[in-house]
């Protein structure tokens, strides 16, 4: 498997770290209904067979964390962008 | 050497050198060959015809094919170290030296004890594992199984460390070709000719494939000038390589969509770089293996020629047909002198052509099918050979080798001749493994009465026999016609002008799986010894599927995974439960699909080399001082530094903590993961992946900080140090440093981006050396002088500083890990080395003594400070004493589910030290704690040990432990369990997991 790491290049799988489901937003904290909503955020998670958001880090390489649109079922990358709220438009 | 030494060997033509004759051994025996043979080719030359003996019964058998396919001719190949079980004879080049043994034989291949259990043959039985052993039920650990693996196993491992080196390496092109046959030879030449980078894998030493084996022109000149042709044109591109001796296993996920060109791929290959040496040579590996990413690869693997199912059919000199002219035209061997051809295909003919050429005598031909073409029969006439159209071979005598066969014609006469080799020709089965790799089941061609690729992963190509074109002309098309559309479809064009002209042939094949009239055992899988009547039973027992033949019998699961032979089976169950073969389906397929040693994927990365040895750079100071070093994380760590005259390591750690308690002692702490962390929001940041407060931490000053995960749980502790104004440097564990760098720079990419901070890890561009004890600031004063004052006021605890010394950058921070008043030094790691020498020279007179990971380990627990044994990822900031530092004034990472019931339970296990009533009991960390007088179930576990040592300073044992309720046990008398190691159990008392300065008065001073 090999992943297009927008600042490196495509590198092999194994310069990189997973994480899983980019789905994960932090839930606000404040919230009557915070406890809820955390473990909500931090146990359930989807486990598709088939196209899945997910994070990875290219940990031996630029240290970016990665949204990678990944078919479980055979490892195709489908799309892939900068992780986080305020991606980089142009990487997107 | 002689002729005569080789009987076999037809006197002239073969592509072997004759002026190299090479001497080898085969099971003792001397024997000579000629370079360019395979082992195979060399012991039939010498007329040796049984080579090993079969997996369950024992019985003879010889070589049956003439490639990688082979299920027979497995040897012990090499000797010593370097022996290599099921090494298959067929596929072994031939050099001068080997040896080789047959395999599975005791005492000798022609006397066989074994072979007895051909008698006992209703006993094994598809599923006799499971039927004949049952009982008595304690007998199969202690007999059954034993004796069944000693009966049953293939070749001996060497069972010492193999003395050869293995590699890695990726391989990058436009197009892979794989396999070298008349198919990939065309496809290579059109791309490459178009200018793409080429790789070209195959498994044989020799380009040509099949074209090496059959006497065919191309262009009306001999088939092998033309691939001689065509491989020096390849060779004079410089993006084309050729990889002789290199089998393509597997195909693996690839990139697609948007951001790569779609079909890119990557491959898996080994390249037997060595295989055919005696030894490899200095430096270099006996294999290597590729990861191959190619943008567009051509499957030109060719096909796998079956036989067929008849009573006997596993006789020594009973051959598949195309391996009888791989012998006859490739090596020059006649695989026998008096022959039979027994065939359900137009091109089985072929080798009762070559046979005649060659000089041997054709006996018979006997095609199953009632009309065989007109043409082939005209040509046979040439040959003197007796035709038995319709007719089938129900039995093949001779136990130690083929002496004859029956025949049963159209008219159900048997006939018996006196034969010794036998051609079978059951059809073509292409190779196409990799074509399923990804998941895609093939399709039935009732063609060629096979199955054949279907749906094709993105970006791969078939063509030729693979594809299930089984003649030399449609597979030069193909092939040059899958290349040139490989290359253009990465926009490659130019040259064109493949266009090669090869003789018609015929190509016919009809089904012929299972003579129905056989007598004896009609083998469908030669290595595991599964029959007919195996297939039968399964049937009979309801193992229909093709998934459940295959587990409840056997089939195809040895080495050679029944390429030869499988799909007999499943015509046969197609047969008996009435459903077709297509209907009934071939089983996945998964990668590797031809064996690969374990060698091969571990590469270089073994014994020493597992992973990359880092040295701090005070290592070579640390070797001098006679420091016993220890893996800890990714880094070698002084344990201890032994001193002459100590009895055991515990006198040197005894000796070595006292020091630092009552004098001073230097510790190398370089290990520790340190992250630089720079930007105006970074005390914000901080705040925020900590649980406690960093924002109030004024320039100059460090805090111990603790991290926990999101779910609640802590996962490390460290300190950061407040540099300057928006810069910090954090600490964290040597084991954690990675995994806390990949939390932070999350926190910092996706749950923060807006936060201005910035993170780097430094652990590698500073070397740290702790400075401990009463006389550390003595110590300190020697050595900066001016370049920083250490009183207590100027620098109290918790105090930092950034300054240079000698001219160099450093900085000191005033913090603890062994309780005693310490600090810590910083130079960047070239400074490294000689910053030690001088801090270590600063103390000579304060008798200054290094001490390593072990005293380390000591003073902690004696302070109760944590580390990976503590935070396990199974223990809250409350459990280990720290819930004061869950800050109630801010939102961290963690906070929210901290609070869970289950987090907050006051039953949790929580940190306390124990100490045992009898001061030298030893107590050992992952020991279990257990109320007195309960008796040592689960439900009676009260928590277990994290941490244990022998304290010189309290000269006890002292433990640290995680136990439930501890807080509220204070002063109770409780028991440590630890029946594997110990077998006694230990008596102690819970105390308050500080057991040395409880004030911390020494830390201030």
């Amino acid at each position: 498997m090999r992943i297009p790491c927008p600042y490196c290049g495509e590198r092999d799988v194994s310069e990189f770290a997973y994480l899983g489901d980019a789905g994960y937003v932090r839930p606000d904290p404040d919230t009557a209904d915070a406890p809820r909503r955390y473990v909500e955020a931090v146990y359930l998670r989807d486990n598709p067979a088939g196209p899945h958001e997910e994070l990875w880090f290219h940990s031996q390489g630029c240290r970016q964390w990665l949204q990678v649109r990944r078919d479980t079922r055979t490892h195709e990358i489908l799309g892939l962008r900068v992780a986080g709220p305020t991606a980089d438009p142009e990487a997107g | 050497m002689s002729e005569a030494a080789q009987p076999k060997r037809i006197s002239r033509g073969g592509m072997i050198d004759r002026a190299r004759a090479l001497s080898f051994r085969f099971d003792d025996r001397d024997y000579t060959g000629y370079a360019g043979d395979t082992l195979a080719s060399a012991l039939l030359a010498n007329g040796i015809r049984r080579v090993g003996r079969s997996f369950k019964y024992h019985r003879s058998r010889g070589v049956l094919t003439a490639g990688p396919e082979e299920p027979n001719a497995l040897v012990e190949l090499r000797t010593g170290d370097r022996r290599e079980p099921n090494t298959r004879a067929t596929v072994t080049e031939l050099f001068a030296g080997l040896e080789a043994r047959s395999q599975n034989r005791w005492p000798s291949l022609a006397l066989d004890l074994g072979a007895v259990s051909s008698c006992f043959s209703p006993l094994f039985v598809a599923g006799f594992y499971y039927k004949t052993f049952m009982w008595p039920k304690s007998f199969w650990e202690k007999l059954y199984e034993p004796a069944i693996r000693r009966a049953a196993g293939l070749g001996r491992a060497s069972g010492q460390p193999d003395p050869d080196g293995y590699e890695k390496s990726f391989g990058f092109c436009d197009v892979l070709v794989i396999g070298a046959g008349p198919a990939g030879l065309a496809a290579a030449l059109a791309a490459a000719r178009r200018g793409a980078r080429v790789v070209l894998c195959e498994e044989d030493f020799l380009l040509g494939g099949r074209l090496n084996a059959e006497r065919c022109s191309i262009d009306g000149s001999d088939a092998v000038d033309w691939v001689r042709r065509v491989e020096a044109e390849l060779a004079s591109f410089a993006d084309v390589r050729i990889l002789r001796r290199t089998s393509v296993f597997g195909l693996y996920d690839g990139t697609a969509g948007s951001h790569s060109a779609s079909g890119t791929r990557t491959f898996g290959a080994v390249e037997r770089v060595s295989d055919h040496l005696q030894q490899p040579p200095q430096f270099q590996p006996r294999q290597r293996l590729w990861k191959i990413v190619a943008r567009r690869a051509v499957l030109a693997a060719g096909a796998v020629e079956r036989t067929i199912a008849f009573g006997g059919n596993d006789r020594p000199g009973i051959m598949l047909a195309s391996a009888v002219r791989s012998y006859v035209n490739r090596f020059a061997v006649l695989p026998g002198r008096r022959v039979a051809v027994f065939t359900s295909t137009d091109d089985g003919w072929k080798a009762a052509f070559d046979l005649s050429e060659a000089g041997a005598s054709v006996e018979a031909l006997i095609d199953a099918r009632g009309e065989p073409p007109a043409s082939l029969i005209e040509q046979l006439r040439a040959t003197g050979a007796r035709l038995y159209a319709g007719s089938r071979v129900v039995e093949g005598h001779g136990s130690a080798g083929l002496s004859g066969v029956t025949i049963m014609d159209s008219q159900a006469r048997r006939t018996r001749l006196r034969v010794d080799a036998l051609a079978v020709s059951g059809g073509w089965n292409p190779n196409l493994a990799l074509a399923t790799h990804t998941g895609s089941k093939p399709r039935w061609s009732e063609r060629i009465h096979a199955f054949v690729p279907d749906v094709l992963p993105g970006g791969l190509a078939v063509a030729g026999a693979a594809r299930g074109a089984l003649t030399l002309r449609e597979a030069l098309s193909e092939g040059a016609e899958a290349g040139a559309a490989a290359a253009e479809q990465l926009g490659f064009s130019g040259a064109a002008g493949e266009q090669w002209r090869a003789d018609e042939e015929a190509s016919e094949v009809a089904p012929l799986w299972f003579v129905g009239e056989s007598r004896g055992k009609a083998f469908v899988d030669f290595q595991h010894d599964v029959t007919h009547e195996d297939v039968a039973l399964a049937a009979r027992e309801g193992f229909r599927s093709v998934e459940h033949l295959k587990r409840y019998t056997t089939l195809g699961m040895a080495t050679d995974q029944g390429r030869t032979s499988a799909l007999n089976a499943h015509a046969i169950m197609s047969a008996l439960t009435g459903r077709s073969i297509a209907e009934l389906g071939t089983p996945g397929a998964r990668p590797p699909c031809t064996p690969v040693a374990i060698g091969a994927f571990a590469g270089p990365h073994r014994g020493r080399h597992f992973r990359p040895t880092r040295r701090t750079a005070g290592h070579g100071w640390a070797q001098e001082q006679g420091a016993t070093f220890i893996e800890a994380g990714d880094w070698l760590r002084a344990q201890w530094f032994a001193q002459p005259g100590e009895s055991d390591w515990q006198a040197t750690v005894d000796r070595e903590v006292k020091a630092v308690r009552t004098r001073v002692g230097l510790c190398d702490v370089s290990t520790l993961g340190k992250v630089d962390i720079q930007g105006r929001d970074a005390a914000k940041f901080l705040d925020r992946v900590y649980s406690n407060v960093f924002s109030t931490l004024p320039v100059g000053k460090v805090r111990y900080g603790l991290m926990l995960r999101e779910d609640g749980f802590v996962l490390d502790d460290g300190t950061s140090a407040h540099l300057s104004p928006d810069h910090y440097v954090m600490s964290t564990t040597t084991a954690n440093a990675q995994r806390v760098l990949q939390h932070l720079e999350h926190a910092r990419q996706l749950l923060w981006p807006d936060l201005d901070v910035r993170l780097a890890s430094v652990t590698e561009q500073w070397a740290q050396y702790a400075i401990a004890g009463p006389e550390s600031r003595r110590l300190l004063e020697q050595a900066l002088g001016d370049a920083l004052s250490v009183s207590n006021q100027a620098f109290p605890y918790l105090a930092c500083a950034e300054f240079r010394w000698q001219g160099v950058p450093a900085r000191l921070f005033r913090i603890s890990f062994s309780g005693e008043l310490a600090y810590e030094l910083a130079v960047p790691a070239q400074y490294g080395d000689a910053a030690v020498r001088a801090i270590a020279a600063a103390g000579a007179s304060l008798g200054v003594v290094p001490y390593g990971l072990e005293s380390l380990n000591v003073m902690r627990i004696e302070k109760g400070h944590l580390t990976g044994n503590e935070l396990n990822g199974t223990t809250t900031a409350a459990d280990l004493g720290m819930g004061r530092l869950m800050s109630t004034r801010k939102d961290f990472i963690g906070r929210v589910l901290a609070q869970r019931p289950g987090l907050t339970d006051p039953r949790r296990p929580a940190l306390v030290g124990v100490r045992p009533i009898d001061p030298y009991s030893p107590v050992r960390s992952g020991a279990h704690f257990l109320s007195m007088g309960e008796p040592p179930t689960l439900e009676n576990d009260q928590g277990y040990v994290t941490s244990a040592a022998f304290s010189p300073m309290l000269n006890s044992w002292i433990a640290l432990g995680l136990l439930s309720r501890g807080r509220e046990r204070l002063g109770e008398r409780i028991r440590i369990h630890d029946p594997v190691r110990s077998g006694t159990d230990v008596e102690v008392e819970v105390v308050a997991p500080v057991f040395f300065d409880p004030a911390g008065e020494r830390l201030v001073t």
